[in-house]
């Protein structure tokens, strides 16, 4: 899960980072009076999960209350990248002497963690690492030990002498964070040298991991804080692993592997048609989780034809037919439903289906061919 | 031979009194494997349909000489059950769970290092050597002993490609669910690397998907280490950039981790890659006739 820049502020501050002073607002006035209390001099930055703010417009230097009421009215309006804007954080200006990269992330190569430093920060630091990958130092960091002092001082050991204690010591503290709120990255870009000698974090950008969200309580409570498309709603709350995308071919499969699959045959079928969706029912999947997928992907009107692959292991065939069915009798669908079942009790669910013979059901004996004949009937070919 | 299990595997069942746990413990030994315990604390002294039950893994290992730990433990106490087998010396531990915190699997594997333990998953479908043994929740009957090693990020989609080389009568040796977390045990690179030293095994096929470099680098492998021939197939061609797609560890990340980059890396390797289940399938039939 991506955090808010502000949520990630929240969590920093808790371990000690220092960060300028800033509010949360969610309008224009509310803006400008964050402003004025934080003596006029302030950045207007969007709330979102995405990244890329500075170059895309989402964040505002301004000068006075009315230039920071001005820019948060746009942002409101204009949402950022697609998405809508509904806070954005006003921060005060402070004054720089040098700005840096850091962040702490998950290396799934290594399988444990890499911290890293740039001399050079406020920029995209993929340009860094390709422009001047001396600027960057990285050290990974064991998952038992954790970061320590040591890696802190060599991870630091190319920024000016008088800022290298100052980000040590913030170093130190990003890992506390990625710790205790089992974060998979922590970054701040940029994390600053102030006029003054101290050291600061400007942004930051924090992912958690979803697994561990069970024992991270205040964490998952910040998931409504985030926009989410109503049909994936739906879909999350009946346990369904749902994702909208752009193409006609509704998909129900069983395990992400076969279903991503799913959707490159689809499209790898000639028809011009692609995947409309990815929907994961899991294993073990029952006739109520089956109806429920069929019904949350009929809710789609983009959906031209509908195929559902399963390949049982747990799953059971027979309860899925059961489940198709069920969902027949409470949806009445305009599209045709492409049906494959292999695996566990396929016969006896094939059979279930050819007794119902019902008018929108067409089955299909392979992936291969099942994934043809929804494409064309998308497409409306023959 | 075949890799990681066989006739002399004496399976432990970690959380065998919970409702997955005794359905595969009897399915696995309804295929032939010896599953000689389980464990689950404050449970010892009872049995499930014969399986004696322990208190610990070292109580089970003691009294039945058990040699691999199979984990269904809830996630939340799935690594405390990695360690407890690990500490047991059990020599395999094959992790069927899934949701595991990465942090917790980041500190597993390196608490694994320089042990004798090996781990498979988590988030895995197991291991099955067909004919020999099965530990793990693959259905045996899509599988028959052959060899054609498999290798594979993926439960389901594995299942699609050992079925389609089934129907072929192409058999397997050994198929290898190494699970789809980004942090886990034995992957591609470990599986090859048996393979290839397995006299049972004529070719390989790995399976990967979207995320990740594990594909990349089992491409760098297969060119400087293997003399087995080797076919792939990736899942995840459609996936857009940033969006997971069910498995932790299926997401593309800016410009790393695509499909298109992993099938080119394997194909610049000399590895075979198909573009649907059932070209894999075909392509593994042409290279050994």
């Amino acid at each position: 899960m991506d955090l808010y820049e502000h949520h990630g502020k929240d969590l920093f501050e808790r371990h000690g980072i220092a960060l300028p002073e800033r509010a949360v607002v969610t309008t224009p006035e509310d803006a400008a009076r964050a402003a004025e209390r934080l003596g006029g001099h302030v950045a207007v930055k969007v709330q979102v999960q995405a990244g890329g703010r500075g170059k895309g417009g989402g964040v505002a230097l301004v000068h006075s209350p009315e230039g920071a009421a001005i820019e948060a009215a746009r942002m409101f309006e204009e949402g950022f990248k697609g998405t809508a804007v509904t806070r954005v954080l006003v921060e005060k200006l402070v004054d720089i002497a040098a700005q840096f990269y850091a962040a702490i992330s998950l290396d799934r190569s290594a399988g444990t963690y890499l911290a890293m430093v740039s001399n050079e920060g406020g920029v995209d630091i993929e340009e860094v690492a390709r422009s001047k990958p001396e600027a960057i130092r990285r050290v990974h960091v064991d998952a038992v030990r954790g970061l320590r002092s040591y890696h802190a001082r060599r991870l630091t050991g190319h920024l000016p002498p008088e800022a290298r204690e100052g980000a040590a010591r913030l170093l130190t503290q990003a890992w506390g964070v990625l710790v205790a709120f089992d974060a998979t990255l922590v970054e701040l870009n940029p994390f600053v040298l102030l006029e003054g000698g101290a050291v600061m974090a400007l942004d930051a950008k924090v992912t958690i991991d979803d697994n561990a969200l069970f024992r991270q309580p205040d964490i998952a409570a910040l998931a409504d804080s985030f926009p989410i498309d109503p049909v994936e709603k739906r879909a999350k709350a009946a346990g369904l692993q749902y994702l909208k995308l752009d193409g006609e071919v509704g998909i129900i499969g069983n395990g992400a592997g076969l279903v991503m699959s799913t959707l490159d045959v689809v499209k790898q079928a000639g028809a011009r048609a692609e995947a409309a969706n990815f929907l994961d029912v899991g294993g073990g999947a029952s006739s109520e989780v089956m109806a429920t997928s069929l019904e949350v992907i009929l809710s789609d009107p983009d959906v031209k034809s509908v195929l559902v692959n399963i390949f049982g292991g747990i799953t059971r065939c027979d309860l899925v037919a059961k489940g198709i069915l069920g969902a027949l009798e409470r949806v009445s669908p305009e599209v045709p439903i492409v049906v494959r079942l292999d695996g566990t009790n396929a016969e006896e669910g094939r059979r279930i289906l050819a007794e119902a013979n019902h008018p929108r059901i067409v089955p299909a004996k392979t992936m291969l061919e099942a994934a043809e004949r929804a494409a064309r009937l998308a497409k409306g070919v023959a | 031979m075949a890799i990681l299990v066989d006739e002399d595997t004496k399976v432990v069942v970690g959380g065998i009194t919970g409702s997955e746990g005794t359905f595969h413990a009897l399915r696995n030994r309804s295929y032939g494997t010896q599953v000689v315990a389980g464990v689950t604390p404050g449970k010892g002294g009872q049995n499930v349909e014969g399986i004696p039950v322990f208190d610990t893994v070292a109580d089970a290992v003691e009294a039945t000489g058990a040699n691999t730990s199979l984990v269904f433990v809830p996630a939340r106490f799935a690594s405390e059950a990695i360690y407890e087998a690990a500490d047991a010396s059990v020599g395999l531990i094959v992790c069927i769970t899934e949701g595991i915190p990465v942090r917790d699997m980041a500190q597993v594997v390196v608490s694994l290092r320089g042990t004798g333990a090996a781990l498979v998953g988590p988030n895995c479908p197991g291991v099955i050597s067909p004919g020999r043994s099965n530990v793990g929740i693959i259905p045996g009957e899509i599988c028959t002993p052959g060899r054609v090693g498999l290798v594979s990020r993926s439960g389901t989609l594995t299942y699609q490609i050992v079925h389609e080389l089934t129907q072929r009568g192409i058999g397997q040796s050994t198929c290898v669910g190494m699970g789809g977390d980004p942090v886990h045990g034995i992957g591609f690179i470990g599986s090859l690397e048996r393979f290839e030293a397995d006299p049972d095994t004529d070719l390989v096929v790995m399976i990967g998907e979207i995320g990740g470099d594990d594909e990349e680098r089992a491409a760098e492998y297969v060119r400087d280490r293997m003399s087995k021939p080797v076919v792939a197939y990736i899942a995840g061609f459609t996936a857009p950039p940033g969006k997971r797609m069910g498995h932790a560890g299926a997401i593309i990340t800016g410009s790393s981790g695509t499909a298109q980059g992993k099938a080119e890396a394997l194909e610049t390797a000399g590895v075979k890659v198909g573009r649907t289940p059932t070209e894999v399938a075909e392509l593994v039939q042409a290279a050994r006739s």
